[in-house]
Order: C-alpha cells, then sequence, then structure tokens
C-alpha cells in the first residue's frame, strides 16, 4: 500500500452535504469496470452531461481543481453503500487525502485501506478552507502533514488534527493489515478454543 | 461490582481476541457473509496474495446483487462471468458453503442470514454491504465492512474494529393504523438526519421495540445505515428465541439450552450509559414517503414538497433545491397525487414474508393502475416458498404485479433491472439517492402498504384512505 507523509497539493472544494458512494461510482459501474477504471466513472452522474461530454460546472472539471488531489468536502461524505469502488475511483482520479467534518462511517475506514487520508476538522474550519481554495484562482494549495497531523491552508494558521494512533502508523508505513493480523495467529485460536467451550453453536461444523 | 454494560459492550467484549490499544480491538468474526460483488473481490484478491480462507465452516456465500429476479432470464453473460461464477467456483475451491441460484437457502444475504438460523443473538456477523446492521434485529452486532476488510476477514476471522460510542434510541407508544416499522425508522432519519447516528453503535429500545415482531425490528435496524450508524441493534428475548428456534443452521440439542441461557445476558444493563439518548412517540408518526435524494428528504404522505425559500442556512437550501430539481417536484404542492410510473416490493428492508402479507392484504380484489409496473421481489426462495403457500403470489398476480425470483433487483440497479430515466418509482427499498435504481431514476422510498396503494391509485396516495375503504 501506497505510504501517506506529507502531502502539497490543490484542494477542489466539494461542499455539498450526503455526498453518497452511489453518486461517487455508480453501481453499474461496480458491476462491470475493472478496480483500475473506476476512475472514468467517478462521479459519473455530475461529471458528464447526458450526451457524454464533461460538464464544465462540475468542480473537477474546473481549472485549477483538475489537478486536485485534496478534497474539501461535506459532512457525510461517502455515505450510504460499503463499496469500496468509490475509494478506488477517488484514488484513481489522483485523490489522496479528503478534509471534511464528517464521513460516512464504512467509506472511512475504507479510505485507510488504500493510503488515502480522510481528514476530519471542525465543519468551521472546513468552511474557511473551502471559501479560501474556491476563491484563490489558480493557487488552491493546502498541505497536509501527517506526520504532525497539521493542514497547512495557503493563508492562515496551521490546523491541528486527531486521527487513530494505529491508522497514522499505518498510513504513514504503508502497512498490511493481514500480514499484521496473522503474526497474531496463535492468540486467535487460543480465543477460538476458549470460545469454542463458551459458545459451541457459533462453530458448528468446523 | 462490575461497571454497568450496554448490550453493544457485551457483545463487544464478548468477541475481542487482542486489544489494539486507543479503543480498537482485534475482534473473532461468528458468521462471515459474501456475496457477488464485494466477496468476489475479495476472495479474489485473496487468492492473488497467495492466501487462503482460514474458517471456511464460519463464511457463508450467496450471489444476490447482480442476479437477474426475471424467471425467463439465463443466468450468464458478462455480469454473472464478472461476479457469480467465479464467487461459485473459488467459494468450492476455499471449502466455502456457496448458496446457488434456484437453490431453496437462496435469496439476499441479509434475509436468509436469519430465515436459516445462521443469525443468532449475540453474534459477531460481516458482510461487505452496508445494510448487514440488519441482523441486529435479532441482537446479533453486525456491520457492513469494504472489500479489503472482507479479505482481511476471510484470511484472519477477526475484523479490526475501533469502538463506537453508544446511542439509544427509545420508543414509546403504538403505532396509528397505517403506519409500519419503516415509517417509524424514515421518520426518525428525517427528524434526526442521515448523519444524525454517525459513528455510533445504536441501540433501539422501549415497549414500542418489544411489541414488534423480528422481522419489523430487522426493518428497523436495516435502516440504522441512513442515519449514519453501521451497528443497529435490538435486544434479543423471547420472540427472537422464537424465532431462531428450529431452523437450518440455528443450534441444536444441549447447545440450544446452552445458547438460551447465554442470550438471556444480552441485555443493557438498567443502569448502563449510553453516550447518546434519543426519545421518539410512535403514535406521532403518520405513513411516510421521501421527495428527495437522502433518506433524511422525507414527510408524512398528508404532507407538502417542502420549499426551499424556507430554509436560512444556505447549504441546506441549495440541497434542497437540487434534490428537487432530481426529483422534478414543486415546493408546496401536496405529495399525495403524485404520478407514478413504477412500484417495486422487495429488498432486504422490506423483502420478508410479513411485508408481503400487508402488501397483499391492500391489494387484494383491488388492480394495479394500468400505468403502472409494479413488481414484487421476495427476498428469498424461504419468502417465496411461505408466501406461495398462503396463495400471496396468486394475489399480487390477479392484481397484475409481477411475482419474481429472490435477488437485491430493483434496490441495487445491479443486475439490469432498472428504473428509466425520469420515472418516478415507489420503492419499499432503503436508498433514494440520485441514480440508486438506474441513472435518472426518481425514487420514492416508502412501506410495503404504502406501495402497494400507489400501485393500484396510479399515484401517491395515503393508505390509511384505501384502509378506511376496505373496513
Amino acid at each position: 500500500m501506497d505510504k501517506f507523509t506529507v502531502l502539497t497539493a490543490v484542494a477542489a472544494p466539494m461542499m455539498q452535504a450526503n455526498v453518497d458512494t452511489d453518486i461517487i461510482i455508480p453501481m453499474a459501474r461496480m458491476v462491470t469496470a475493472e478496480r483500475a477504471d473506476m476512475h472514468q466513472h467517478a462521479f459519473e452522474p455530475w461529471r458528464f452531461r447526458n450526451d457524454g461530454s464533461e460538464n464544465p460546472q462540475f468542480v473537477l472539471n474546473r481549472p485549477p481543481f483538475q489537478a486536485a488531489e485534496i478534497l474539501i468536502v461535506g459532512a457525510n461524505f461517502g455515505c450510504g453503500s460499503s463499496r469500496e469502488g468509490a475509494v478506488w475511483a477517488l484514488q484513481g482520479l489522483g485523490i489522496r487525502c479528503l478534509i471534511g467534518s464528517s464521513f460516512g462511517a464504512i467509506f472511512y475506514n475504507n479510505c485507510f485501506q488504500n493510503g488515502i487520508l480522510p481528514v476530519v476538522l471542525p465543519s468551521v474550519a472546513i468552511t474557511q478552507i473551502a471559501d479560501q481554495v474556491a476563491a484563490s484562482g489558480n493557487s488552491a494549495v493546502v498541505t497536509v502533514d501527517l506526520q504532525s497531523q497539521l493542514v497547512i491552508p495557503s493563508i492562515g494558521a496551521p490546523i491541528p488534527f486527531e486521527i487513530e494512533p494505529n491508522r497514522r502508523i499505518q498510513l504513514l508505513d504503508g502497512l498490511d493489515d493481514i500480514g499484521m493480523t496473522l503474526e497474531r495467529a496463535d492468540e486467535i485460536d487460543t480465543y477460538r478454543q476458549i470460545d469454542k467451550k463458551n459458545r459451541p453453536w457459533i462453530y458448528r461444523g468446523d | 461490582m462490575s461497571t454497568p454494560q450496554t448490550l453493544y459492550d457485551k457483545v463487544w467484549a464478548q468477541h475481542v481476541v487482542a486489544d489494539l490499544g486507543d479503543g480498537v480491538s482485534l475482534l473473532h468474526v461468528d458468521r462471515n457473509f459474501i456475496h457477488d460483488l464485494s466477496g468476489t473481490r475479495a476472495i479474489k484478491s485473496l487468492i492473488e496474495q497467495g492466501r487462503s480462507v482460514r474458517y471456511p465452516a464460519q463464511t457463508f456465500a450467496c450471489p444476490d446483487h447482480t442476479v437477474s429476479t426475471d424467471r425467463r432470464s439465463p443466468h450468464s453473460g458478462e455480469r454473472y462471468a464478472r461476479c457469480v461464477d467465479p464467487l461459485r467456483t473459488m467459494t468450492a475451491d476455499q471449502g466455502v458453503r456457496f448458496f446457488d441460484i434456484g437453490a431453496a437457502e437462496f435469496g439476499i444475504i441479509h434475509v436468509i442470514g436469519p430465515d436459516l438460523g445462521l443469525t443468532v443473538p449475540g453474534a459477531l456477523i460481516v458482510c461487505g454491504d452496508s445494510h448487514t446492521c440488519t441482523h441486529g434485529g435479532l441482537g446479533a452486532l453486525a456491520w457492513g465492512i469494504g472489500a479489503s476488510e472482507v479479505a482481511h476477514v476471510l484470511a484472519t476471522g477477526t475484523v479490526i474494529q475501533k469502538k463506537a460510542p453508544r446511542l439509544r434510541v427509545t420508543v414509546t407508544g403504538e403505532l396509528a393504523i397505517g403506519v409500519t416499522a419503516k415509517d417509524l425508522i424514515l421518520y426518525l432519519i428525517g427528524r434526526e438526519g442521515a448523519a444524525s447516528a454517525s459513528g455510533y453503535a445504536v441501540e433501539y429500545a422501549g415497549p414500542t421495540l418489544s411489541a414488534m415482531s423480528i422481522e419489523q425490528r430487522m426493518t428497523i435496524c436495516n435502516l440504522s445505515i441512513e442515519m449514519g450508524a453501521k451497528v443497529g441493534m435490538v435486544a434479543p428475548d423471547d420472540k427472537t428465541i422464537d424465532f431462531v428456534r428450529g431452523r437450518e443452521y440455528a443450534p441444536d440439542g444441549t447447545h440450544w439450552h446452552q445458547a438460551v441461557n447465554h442470550w438471556s445476558g444480552l441485555v443493557s444493563d438498567d443502569d448502563a450509559v449510553f453516550d447518546k439518548e434519543i426519545m421518539v412517540e410512535a403514535n406521532v408518526v403518520s405513513p411516510q414517503i421521501t421527495w428527495g435524494t437522502s433518506p433524511e428528504h422525507v414527510v408524512g404522505i398528508d404532507q407538502y414538497v417542502p420549499d426551499p425559500a424556507g430554509e436560512s442556512d444556505l447549504d441546506k437550501r441549495e440541497a434542497i433545491l437540487a434534490a428537487l430539481s432530481h426529483t422534478r417536484l414543486q415546493p408546496g404542492k401536496p405529495m399525495e397525487g403524485l404520478h407514478v410510473d413504477r412500484v417495486f416490493i422487495g429488498s432486504c428492508t422490506n423483502g420478508r414474508l410479513s411485508d408481503l402479507q400487508a402488501a397483499a392484504h391492500m391489494i387484494k380484489g383491488r388492480k394495479v393502475a394500468e400505468h403502472v409496473q409494479a413488481w414484487v421481489v421476495p427476498g428469498a426462495q424461504s419468502v417465496k416458498r411461505a408466501a406461495e403457500a398462503e396463495g400471496l403470489d396468486q394475489v399480487f398476480l390477479q392484481a397484475g404485479f409481477d411475482w419474481r425470483q429472490p435477488g437485491c433487483s430493483l434496490c441495487v440497479g445491479a443486475n439490469g433491472e432498472t428504473v428509466a430515466d425520469g420515472q418516478r418509482c415507489v420503492s419499499t427499498s432503503n436508498r433514494n439517492f440520485v441514480g440508486r435504481q438506474g441513472k435518472g431514476s426518481i425514487t420514492h422510498l416508502a412501506s410495503p402498504i404504502m406501495a402497494a396503494a400507489a400501485a393500484v391509485s396510479g399515484c401517491l396516495t395515503d393508505v390509511r384512505k384505501l384502509m378506511g375503504e376496505r373496513g
């Protein structure tokens, strides 16, 4: 998995609340598209017009935001379905970091599985950064430093953010969950041996 | 004396394999349900990594998302080649039980889990599907995960999870005539917001929940994710035990008594503290209908399309405008009477026997309006068999409904079954997101009896009026 340490990049504002994963990647594409091609369909209902051409109004179709690697998002971004394709689609667009006041809970976990950093900040700070990048012409750049847990807008003071320590290390080092858990195989087997006595019905057929 | 615990705390504690620090635990997974989208991707990536399914006996696979529910449709073609066929092959190689299309056990994974007795109180259940919270209706701790997490569960039999703060929703009072569990939970989402339970584990409690059937509790828990909560639970009681008893995979013999004894302790202690509490009075709820593109965009059927001019928050005003533009509704107009093109009764929210019974009761002796295409999609083969044994299929067919094979169907638009661009569909499913039922489709979420009423009236209708006629 890709490591995430410090990212300085164009940030695009997408401040609608409740942007769901059906918008980020429509279900029909989840069925037919390969993981590597999902970005072609990212935000499809908004990004393209009915004739298939790009919608010039959509933020990621406009300069300088076409080059965005950071999204400043509204509350509850990524709500809805558990589809990890939503993260793969964003990843394919080059997005490495999302900054919002809250995220869909399953989507939030899926980000970490793919080296994407979701940063939670108070909504006041989100609005401030979103307004700043929206008004900044061609210099909509924000720095996100996971090492020191800071979001650094181009104007104003750095904003500290909280993140689960395990998640932070996982991203900084690009660690693989499965490998780490399998190192605990003995603990898992011990748990199961004891639990099998307490709840034998769970282990039927085992 | 030990610290008082909530139901969630107790079930959580019983599954901790290792404390990873900062509230994060490695938890044992009792049941890993996998389906034809995230499941197929996960098991494929596992095998590509040179790994295998560690505990196949606790893993159960059933394709539901991409499967056609048209009896004439051959189960072949690109969708099957990508999603279903590889799942069948890989599960066979890994020794995982696969409930194939047409098999007696086949159906939507969240319907068959409880139906087969795989879902039991206090079990920790995960699935690569956000509506896994449905199983909480039996007092299981269940939530949806992404495909990478599914691969982790397949490889290790465990899931890594941070413990959530606890939210209790206490419901008192009786639901009025014509008002269902679906209306209650939609009302709650509308009142509190689609992100209101974000990050919380929800327990639904109170006399109204106690009075509900297990299937109604599952409908409530199913929509927890639409309020932002991954987990929704109801404490198991005698009804739950009666529901589980005798099912194919339920505990039997001496294990049954041991299990019942274990389950009887699965309640929140009287003095347990919740991080947040919400109270709801059931008797104020009317039949609900969504008007927009989020489940929180919901009103009573006797109410009006909201007016964005009345919203002082600019972002919210824009959200209402965008939603109304998609659903093609005029502010201030009544919801009732809106012309409907499609009706869908089914899904993991409302595709169970009691849902079909209630809808059939409304339809009996009536006809689907000429311009409406109406479908009933039983949630599982077991539901279909039971409904047919009661003659419900004939009631629907005689009224002009299509009586279809089990599957996710129109809820998800992953199986070739969609609502056409600009068509308006009353749906008993769980999401009215833009494009959810197909590109340009317009969804109005409602209960099975409201959907039935819309089908026979040809427009959005207050089901209570039809009930009045029926007496």
